[in-house]
């Protein structure tokens, strides 16, 4: 397997050659610059058109699940920070079936390097940066405008949410590109859980029904990423199946979240028989 | 072989319209219940239907911007396609309503019978929501095809349109209605989504199928879809024309 083939070689030359292929993705992102600026335009406004869906919701009501203005702008800002760290890093993992389809894959395959980290410095898409910071914006007005009780465990707790919550979102993008090894025409399923999963992410967890709560509560874990360690920072009473106390175990979340998606992976790896031609 | 993975398509779309409507269903139930029980003429029937027929239409009307033609004006093809004794213009019109008429059948209507059985929602009393509700949603489809004509045929112009296809993207699933109703938002910027094309491809035929704007005031949406469809037909006519003239077939 390509895998084995790496171990043999030094860790210094190989991060030096992944610094110089990373290095040369940015340097030609930038260098069109009216199309980046375009790109980075519509990915601000992507951020800005979905903090506006959370915000007109809070201009007809004070409250919902439980939470205040202040506190979803806390939920949606962990959510979508971390969403568009892992996109930006993992995101183009979507476009597997099209690498699939066109035998692109197949390429891939021949050289001495796992294919995971071949596909994750294949791009890297610096658009999204200006999402992210919508995301960081909405934290950092959630946290001023919030009641946090500032301690050690509380910056302890909102740093474990930002890595937990970046693995869980990144997993999600590799877990869904090795099952779309086994479903190339149903990328929307996978859809479902990856985009799906970042709009469950910045809701409040408390105005789903069970089978939601068993799905993105805890299969694809969202409400460990933002919802659930708001709650606990904020101190606020926990819902149906998700105590308050579970905030401080979105690494384990995670850790779940890295497990699937290793199997996916591995599986959707193993499976794939080339692109023939 | 290749007709199961065709189903497999359609049974995947299905699953994220459904995952996507009980995240709606859950937030909008939640924010209708804290309004205590009404919030702009919804309740939560009401919400429900606006729900699960607005996802029902989404592979019938075209908010991702994304057409065939786009590729086609890019890499130069579509001379092929102006030479053929056919418009291209409503050749493509056509050609999407086709698609658009075929995905009542695998998307629309399983999104429809889970509000009807699985979530519960309202259905409209009057007969005139199904019939006015039917003409307003072909008229929807045939709108979206020219809207998205349009996106594709700036490619005329400015060759890579992707960038432009992001913007209608984002511009269009918010200005439509697709996660909050038009109505919940403020005045200010309802004004702003009623200036463009999109609350008709979604809101209209949405609210007037979900029987929740009944008759003068449905036979006004239709009348504005109408509008609409005139106005976007003629510029998707003046840029194929001008288009032509200005084609350049890049590489030899």
């Amino acid at each position: 397997m390509a895998e084995a083939t790496t171990g043999s070689r030094g860790w210094r030359t190989d991060l030096a050659a992944y610094r110089a292929v990373l290095g040369s993705r940015i340097e030609a992102q930038r260098s069109y610059r009216v199309s980046f600026a375009v790109d980075l335009a519509s990915s601000l406004l992507v951020g800005v058109v979905e903090l506006a869906e959370v915000l007109v919701l809070y201009r007809t009501v004070d409250r919902i699940g439980g939470l205040d203005l202040a506190q979803i702008l806390l939920v949606f800002g962990l959510a979508d920070f971390c969403f568009s760290l892992a996109d930006l890093s993992f995101g183009h993992c979507d476009r597997m079936p099209t690498y699939v389809r066109a035998g692109t894959l197949d390429v891939l395959y021949l050289r001495p390097q796992p294919l995971l980290l071949q596909l994750v410095t294949s791009d890297i898409s610096l658009r999204r940066l200006a999402r992210a910071a919508v995301g960081l914006i909405a934290l950092v007005a959630g946290l001023a405008l919030s009641d946090v009780p500032w301690s050690i465990g509380a910056v302890l707790l909102i740093g474990i949410a930002l890595v937990s919550g970046y693995v869980t979102f990144a997993a999600s993008f590799v877990s869904a590109a090795g099952l779309q090894f086994f479903v190339i025409n149903g990328a929307e399923m996978t859809n479902a859980y990856v985009y799906g999963g970042r709009y469950a992410a910045s809701q409040p967890a408390s105005v789903w029904g069970r089978p939601l709560k068993v799905i993105f509560g805890f299969f694809f874990p969202m409400a460990f990423t933002a919802y659930l360690p708001v709650v606990t920072l904020l101190d606020l009473p926990g819902s149906d199946f998700l105590p308050q106390w579970l905030g401080w175990c979105a690494p384990v979340a995670a850790l779940w979240s890295v497990l699937f998606a290793a199997l996916c992976w591995r599986a959707g790896v193993r499976h794939y028989q080339g692109g023939g031609g | 072989m290749e007709q199961s993975r065709y189903r497999l398509a359609a049974l995947a779309g299905l699953v994220a319209n459904a995952t996507f409507g009980l995240l709606k269903v859950a937030i909008l139930f939640a924010t209708v219940e804290a309004a205590g029980g009404e919030l702009a003429g919804y309740d939560v029937a009401t919400m429900s239907a606006y729900v699960w027929i607005s996802q029902g239409l989404l592979g019938s009307v075209n908010l991702m911007g994304r057409v065939d033609i786009a590729e086609r004006i890019r890499t130069g093809d579509v001379t092929v396609d102006f030479l053929r004794p056919l418009d291209v213009h409503t050749a493509m019109i056509a050609h999407e309503l086709g698609r658009s008429l075929f995905n009542l059948l695998p998307r629309g209507l399983p999104s429809v019978l889970i509000g009807v059985l699985v979530v519960g929602m309202a259905t409209p009393d009057a007969p005139s929501s199904y019939l006015l509700g039917a003409v307003s949603l072909l008229l929807a489809m045939v709108l979206s095809a020219a809207t998205v004509y349009l996106v594709a045929a700036a490619g005329f112009w400015i060759v890579e349109t992707r960038g432009l296809q992001l913007l209608y993207m984002v511009a269009a699933g918010f200005l439509a209605g697709l996660f909050v109703p038009l109505w919940l938002f403020p005045a200010w910027l309802q004004a702003i989504a009623l200036s463009t094309p999109f609350p008709a491809l979604l809101m209209f035929p949405t609210d007037i199928l979900s029987g929740r704007i009944t008759g003068l005031g449905a036979v006004g949406l239709v009348g504005a879809q109408i509008l609409w469809l005139t106005v976007i037909m003629a510029v998707g006519q003046l840029m194929t024309r001008a288009g032509r003239r200005h084609l350049e077939v890049q590489g030899g």
